[in-house]
């Protein structure tokens, strides 16, 4: 099995503080499908008033189209709990997302759907925004070794929670892993019910 | 070493471990509104799965709501099918749900603790990242994203690493006119809007304990805002007091267990903090965001900052581009800055105690000519109050228009928009870019200072007391 995560084009989003309504704008989040979200991605930023993609915003720049991996600063995700804002990253083709810090629900629900985000020190960002500084920029994430390497034998290492790399890894049932502590799950509920009625 | 709050009910909720780091813990409240639910629903049906406790889950319409008429097609197709997919959900489920027709309907965060829901000590969770609110119960409510929706919904526990905590202390009287929602704003504006990250906040001290249960909630809610994970305030007499009666609040039989195990929740005095702050409540005066985020934020007549004022480039950076965004320049005033919209409303302000405050303010006074006014009170139950204590009279007499409950322009879901350009001050949690209508200038105010602002055509320094 290859360890390689993800293997593709860097695009730079060089901006902190991205809150989930500027990744997907309310107006979509209206549908009751979990499809169709990408399109909206960074929807007021990517367009104009008038319908046509804003050719200053750094997703529409011709060497950026087919980008897998997003570079950003701090606080990425943060505001609202909408899962909607990691699956229009995910189904525009991000798979990766690295940044200086995550917003906590944003982290969660992009794990939840099976996408790396990595956080790197600022000093790191600042690094990998100079390097696509010089020119687009392919690179590939190794999961396994916790890698992003650049080609050349370059590369940076990261950090990345035990469970959370191996959730990645294994692929495992988000779901189906908690259901495996079914017996307890109803243990405890015998127990609550006896020693606090009141909870239902 | 004693506990805190945080980690006594963490513990307590414990149902076992899925690896070194990672509990499942059990969950005592899901709330759940018609956003985030209907993949949930779509994921469990394909998975074959069941809803596990529907005692324990409770539904409510509220962000994509008309609170111009009570009718599902009342803000377009879209949400039509939007609500008609929860209610549906709901029935197959037998979940109960305050929908369009039930007198009690509201915003997910006013009604859970009205209906007596929420309660302290219990684990509470909702697709919707505001439930920190319930918090302010001495609950353990935090928001949650769709995939975990679906996986309470089935196993009604959720996969938890323990977080780090932080203490927020806050000592002194308010000044008048002071509310928590200036409270908190400030909070923001000393630690940012990621000074909470990985942590959950306890709010503690002699201010907090003098707040009411609404003031609380209102605290608690935009503890998020700062990032932080959740917000919690331990519970005592006022807030045994609000919840004895309510719907679903211990009856006489469990009441007095109850009582007594509530009092055990609370931080241990040896209990050590990852992180503890301390503020002087006598020191904050009425804030107004400046910006596009929470943490922007300023007391009401201290000039706009300037971005080189910011020795941080992140802030600057993010400072001029506000400043751009919202038409403001360095220096200038807000209180020399018209506004066009005011909204009283949202899960931070639209509780009884928010719509007295704004009533108050405005008495025989009227809406300034030209200004767009709202109130949209949080639940049923909050605008029957309001309307057999006068205080809806005093908004409609004003010129404010008085809506049915919903959340309306927090986020204009619905069909309640600031245009563009157009500035509005707002009793809501959130003034990101674009928040309620693209290119809208969001200006985040408690419901005192938004009607203020209402009657003056702009803001004002309601302390100042000679504005109107
Ligand atoms: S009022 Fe606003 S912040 Fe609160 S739940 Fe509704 S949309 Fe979210």
């Amino acid at each position: 099995m290859s360890t390689i995560f993800t293997s593709g084009l860097i695009c730079p989003l060089d901006k902190n503080n991205v809150d989930t309504d500027q990744i997907i704008p309310k107006q979509f989040l209206t549908s009751v499908s979990r499809d169709g979200f990408a399109e909206a991605l960074f929807y007021d930023w990517r367009y104009l008033a008038d319908g046509s993609p804003n050719p200053e915003f750094v997703l529409n720049y011709p060497q950026y189209q087919g980008a897998s991996i997003l570079l950003t600063r701090a606080n990425f995700g943060c505001g609202s709990s909408r899962e909607h804002a990691p699956w229009a990253l995910q189904q525009y083709g991000f798979q990766v997302i690295i940044a200086e810090s995550f917003a906590d629900i944003f982290f969660n629900n992009s794990v939840n759907n099976g996408m790396l985000l990595i956080q790197l020190s600022k000093t790191n960002i600042e690094l990998l925004f100079n390097r696509c500084a010089q020119g687009s920029q392919h690179w590939q994430i190794d999961l396994a070794s916790q890698e992003i390497m650049f080609g050349n034998n370059a590369a940076m290492g990261f950090n990345i929670d035990a469970d959370i790399k191996q959730r990645l890894l294994s692929g495992l049932d988000f779901i189906g892993s908690s259901e495996q502590l079914a017996s307890q799950i109803t243990a405890y509920e015998q127990q609550r019910k006896a020693s606090m009625p009141w909870l239902g | 070493m004693g506990q805190t709050l945080y980690q006594k009910i963490y513990q307590s909720h414990v149902v076992g471990k899925l690896n070194p780091s990672t509990d499942l813990l059990y969950v005592d409240r899901h709330l759940i509104h018609e956003v985030t639910s209907p993949q949930a629903f779509s994921g469990l049906r394909l998975a074959g799965r069941k809803v596990r406790r529907t005692d324990l889950t409770f539904a409510t319409m509220d962000h994509n709501v008309s609170t111009q008429r009570r009718s599902l097609d009342a803000a377009g197709e879209t949400s039509r099918k939007q609500l008609e997919a929860l209610a549906e959900n709901c029935a197959e489920s037998q979940i109960p749900i305050l929908d369009l027709t039930h007198p009690d309907q509201g915003i997910v965060h006013v009604i859970g603790p009205e209906q007596g829901l929420t309660q302290p000590g219990m684990i509470i969770v909702c697709g919707d990242s505001h439930t920190s609110t319930h918090g302010a119960f001495g609950a353990l409510a935090f928001g949650i994203g769709t995939s975990e929706v679906e996986h309470v919904l089935a196993t009604q526990t959720l996969p938890q690493q323990q977080a780090k905590t932080l203490k927020v202390e806050i000592n002194g009287e308010l000044s008048p006119h002071v509310t928590a929602k200036d409270v908190i704003m400030a909070v923001i504006g000393e630690l940012g809007t990621a000074g909470g990250n990985g942590y959950v906040a306890e709010f503690c001290g002699e201010t907090i304990r003098a707040l009411s249960m609404e003031s609380r909630m209102t605290l608690c809610n935009m503890s998020i805002e700062m990032g932080a994970k959740a917000g919690l305030i331990a519970p005592d007499e006022i807030t045994f007091a609000y919840l004895e009666g309510k719907a679903h609040a211990p009856g006489a039989e469990h009441w007095s267990a109850a009582v007594s195990y509530w009092q055990s929740l609370q931080s241990d005095s040896d209990a050590v903090f990852d992180k503890t702050v301390v503020i002087d409540a006598s020191t904050i005066a009425p804030q107004v965001t400046w910006g596009t985020s929470p943490e922007q934020v300023i007391a009401v007549d201290t000039p706009v900052p300037a971005p080189e004022s910011f020795s941080d480039e992140t802030k600057r950076h993010a400072a001029e581009r506000a400043l751009q965004y919202m038409g403001l320049t360095a220096g200038q005033k807000l209180t020399d800055c018209k506004v066009d919209v005011v909204f009283i409303g949202s899960c931070t302000n639209s509780r009884i105690e928010d719509l007295r405050a704004a009533a108050s303010v405005v008495g025989t006074k009227k809406v300034a000519a030209g200004v767009r006014a709202l109130v949209v009170p949080g639940s049923g139950i909050v605008k029957r109050q309001a309307e057999a204590e006068g205080l809806a009279d005093i908004f409609k007499n004003a010129g404010f228009e008085w809506r049915e409950p919903g959340c309306s322009m927090c986020l204009g879901m619905n069909d309640d928009r600031v245009a563009a350009e157009e500035r509005c001050a707002s009793t809501s949690n959130r003034n990101f870019e674009g928040r309620q209508g693209r290119g809208a200038r969001t200006h985040l105010v408690s419901p005192a200072m938004a009607a203020a602002a209402a009657i003056a055509g702009k803001f004002v320094n309601i302390a100042k007391g000679d504005w109107a």
